[in-house]
């Protein structure tokens, strides 16, 4: 089943070196997780395409998720966000992943592809900065627009910045 | 870094169709309303009565649950997730280590597949019987809502004689449950299973053919299939959209999948309710349909309750040994102290796993990556309900004020979840 996936990829995109592996490389339990790299130049094209395959079908955008991978073990680049897709009338799954790096980590907006991405890129943008090209409406979610840090990154402390004690009281006037 | 905007300034929103002239007004709706149940705004447009365009909001209740995952180990973050969606706590802590058991590589034991299975049951029943109440609530029928809580007392009375607490649970721990049920729990699960049909044939009497609560729910809210599957919804609000998906079915885990107590036997039968019209009344429909369906599976389950251990074997290293044995044994106590030592512990391996469970709003997964260390490297939740809400503004746009309450109920959109 997976297997078909890669297979039609390598088809499509023979130039590209897509590294599929398992997300787990040693151990875990259940059925194996496959994820591929892309790199950000061409996610759109690649995306698109696992979309719309008969052979892929992946039209639902299971999860959209940010990791910071400053100080993992043999990381290179700074940033991933994970595309979790799944094929509802096939039933597969496959990870894909894209790296961004500091000072402004970009990727493209995937809204086009799946409309179920603009939350959760607006998420990743809030809790990571990672601005996505060609969204909608890319303002934050979770933390307020004055906010001026990104929490889930790992250099954020984790008690803050002193946010809960230092804030701007609104008034009724100043609302 | 955003620029700053006033807190007051509604932005256009990009779903706003077209209207002919007219007043149009805007309305804040919420933070704190009572038809939002708990904490998220919405900016309406409205002309008259009729929403132009709606813009929710989100974000009251962000307390970083992500970010206190990746300072707790994988046994510590149970406490959180039972704060995720409160409605049905247990589900919650079972999709939670269900993915560290993924990243472990531990098979749990039968009995405790079987026990997790009734309890994420129970939990689905829970979390069904408040939004079916709460939604006929906000529409003006409150009885409905007040047998749902019967019940639902009844099901935190069978949660407590489990784990001592009925709300902030916290009762699987990696590799198994934090205490074994006790002697008497099936009776008194046998005993709610067969008081819980007539409370649903109740509810089932007071609404399903009640013409108000027909007329204020069917053709609104209405989501097609392709955009259900487009949108990310799962659970309940697609399959009444016509979505043929059950994660129990197309991904089994525990007593769902064949051969799970390792003796061959088949996976719990029951059946996914799916329904095609894609509204307020499908979803509601659909919903009543699911807890018979798991009042089926726990009927199954509590009269074949596997004997054995609930735990994995001490030797894994991945739970603590028994109080007995600790006291009695110098094994028993040198694996206490190696499973509670904060420079031993147990350790996944390095890498990134998956797991993801049907609850009752739908696709709770949890993507975990781990360094090796004793904590989480990220622990991303994937909720069911920030999904199956931003759609909300598409279900909306031309419909009454009066009908934002009934599609919100109908999505059962738990705040705590959203914004974690």
């Amino acid at each position: 089943m997976d297997t078909d996936v890669i297979q039609a990829l390598h088809e499509r995109f023979p130039e590209i070196d897509f590294r599929a592996g398992p997300l787990l490389p040693a151990g875990g339990g259940g059925p194996q997780q496959i994820c591929i790299r892309v790199e950000a130049a061409r996610l759109l094209e690649v995306l698109g395409f696992l979309r719309d395959d008969p052979r892929t079908r992946f039209d639902q955008l299971a999860d959209l998720a940010g990791i910071d991978y400053l100080n993992y073990p043999e990381a290179r680049d700074r940033y991933a966000v994970v595309y979790a897709l799944l094929s509802v009338p096939h039933g597969h799954r496959l990870w894909v992943k894209c790296l961004a790096n500091d000072p402004d980590p970009r990727l493209p907006s995937v809204c086009p592809i799946w409309k179920g991405a603009e939350w959760p890129e607006r998420e990743v943008y809030d809790l990571f900065g990672i601005r996505f090209d060609g969204h909608p409406d890319m303002r934050r979610i979770l933390t307020w627009d004055g906010f001026a840090a990104h929490p889930l990154r790992k250099d954020y402390p984790l008690r803050g910045r002193g946010e809960r004690t230092s804030f701007e009281e609104v008034t009724r006037e100043s609302a | 870094m955003s620029s700053p905007a006033t807190l007051t300034a509604p932005e256009p929103s990009r779903f706003a169709p077209e209207h002919p002239g007219g007043d149009v007004w805007v309305l804040n709706f919420g933070p704190q309303h009572p038809a939002t149940h708990t904490t998220f705004r919405l900016v309406l447009e409205l002309d008259g009565e009729t929403v132009l365009a709606c813009t929710p909001h989100i974000g009251y209740l962000h307390s970083g649950f992500e970010k206190l995952g990746e300072h707790l180990d994988y046994n510590q973050y149970v406490t959180i997730t039972d704060r995720m969606n409160y409605v049905s706590p247990m589900a919650n802590n079972i999709a939670w280590h269900a993915a560290c058991e993924r990243l472990f590589g531990v098979a749990i034991t039968p009995r405790c597949k079987a026990i997790r299975t009734i309890i994420a049951e129970l939990a689905r029943i829970q979390d069904h019987l408040l939004c079916i109440g709460a939604g006929a609530l906000d529409l003006g029928g409150l009885t409905a809502f007040l047998y749902g809580f019967n019940e639902r007392e009844a099901i935190n009375d069978l949660f407590e004689e489990v784990c001592g607490a009925r709300f902030t649970t916290s009762y699987t721990r990696v590799g198994g449950l934090s205490m074994d049920v006790s002697a008497e729990w099936p009776g008194q699960v046998r005993s709610f299973a067969r008081a819980l049909p007539r409370t649903l044939d109740d509810i089932d009497a007071l609404l399903t053919r009640n013409r108000i609560f027909m007329e204020r729910t069917r053709g609104i809210g209405y989501l097609g299939r392709e955009d259900a599957i487009a949108w990310s919804v799962t659970g309940p609000v697609a399959r009444a959209s016509g979505v043929h998906r059950d994660l129990r079915k197309d991904e089994p885990y525990l007593c769902y999948a064949d051969n799970w107590d390792d003796r061959g036997s088949p996976g719990v039968p029951f059946k996914v309710p799916v329904c095609t019209l894609g509204d307020v009344y499908g979803r509601y429909l659909v919903r009543l349909e699911e807890m018979r369906q798991s009042l089926a599976i726990i009927e199954t389950l509590i009269d074949n309750l596997p004997a054995g251990p609930v735990n994995v074997s001490p030797e894994s290293k991945m739970v603590l040994p028994d109080k007995r044995e600790v006291y009695f044994s110098i094994e028993g106590l040198i694996h206490h102290f190696e499973g509670i030592m904060t420079n031993r512990g147990f350790h996944p391996p390095i890498g990134e796993a998956y797991a993801a469970q049907e609850t009752a709003n739908g696709e709770l997964g949890f993507y975990l990556a781990s360094d090796g260390g004793r904590c989480p490297y990220r622990a991303r939740c994937r909720p069911p309900s920030f999904y199956n809400y931003q759609c909300f503004p598409r279900l909306i746009i031309g419909h009454q004020i009066s009908d934002v309450v009934a599609v919100l109920g109908s999505l059962n959109i738990i705040a705590a979840e959203l914004d974690r």
